[in-house]
């Protein structure tokens, strides 16, 4: 993953706005961007993509940044409905602290269960492996 | 991924290829936000459906949103950066 990070400055630039008002988060482009990740790298412009080889390597490694990109996307998806059901009770007017923390600490052990559940099925894949 | 053929094209269209690609991927986000959202607030804020939609349900609804679309940013900001601290850690 050290291409699609050598283009983030830092950390996705989302605002934890308040605002109530759905408008301005659902019908502008900026709104649109911050929930997406194309704001984490620096715009595709800007990006030095296969500098080497012809055009095309510069389109399929576009692809293969976009296609990772929408993977983290799908994967924070994913989180998000997981880590709702989880920590949020009944919506109030702002994510108090607690629902934050938990929220946060669901996101890093949704992680962490994925890859003890890919870890360990690994071992005994090569453990019924070897006992054929 | 099987390799593209895209020899053909002009720097140009390359440009306007890669622009759609990416504005589609932007509307497959919102439609995949929209609906998980729709879900979620559905079931939290109308429990017993009526004739129309009553306006406190439409509060419900719209807090609920507010507060979907901050967990979103949380969870996007956490994920992104335990994804930095794993690659640091390479």
């Amino acid at each position: 993953m050290g291409w699609f990070f050598g283009d983030s400055s830092s950390d996705s630039p989302q605002t934890e706005s308040h605002t109530s008002s759905f408008d301005e988060n659902l019908s502008t482009d900026s709104g649109f961007s911050s929930f997406d990740t194309s704001s984490l790298s620096s715009g595709l412009d800007s990006s030095s993509i296969g500098s080497g080889g012809g055009k095309d390597s510069e389109l399929q490694s576009f692809l293969m940044m976009e296609q990772q990109k929408a993977q983290m996307q799908a994967m924070i998806h994913k989180m998000n409905e997981v880590c709702w059901e989880v920590c949020v009770g009944a919506p109030g007017s702002r994510l108090d602290a607690r629902t934050e923390t938990c929220i946060s600490n669901c996101v890093d052990r949704f992680i962490d269960s994925s890859l003890f559940i890919t870890n360990r099925f690994a071992q005994l894949l090569a453990k019924s492996g070897g006992g054929m | 991924m099987d390799s593209i053929r895209t020899e053909g094209l002009s720097s140009s269209q390359r440009e306007d290829l890669m622009d759609q690609v990416k504005q589609q991927i932007v509307i497959a986000n919102t439609q995949e936000l929209l609906t998980k959202m729709g879900e979620k607030c559905f079931s939290k804020c109308i429990t017993k459906p009526g004739s129309s939609l009553d306006s406190s349900e439409q509060k419900c609804l719209a807090m609920c949103m507010d507060r979907y679309m901050d967990c979103w940013n949380l969870v996007s900001r956490t994920y992104t950066a335990r994804l930095q601290r794993e690659k640091n850690f390479q």
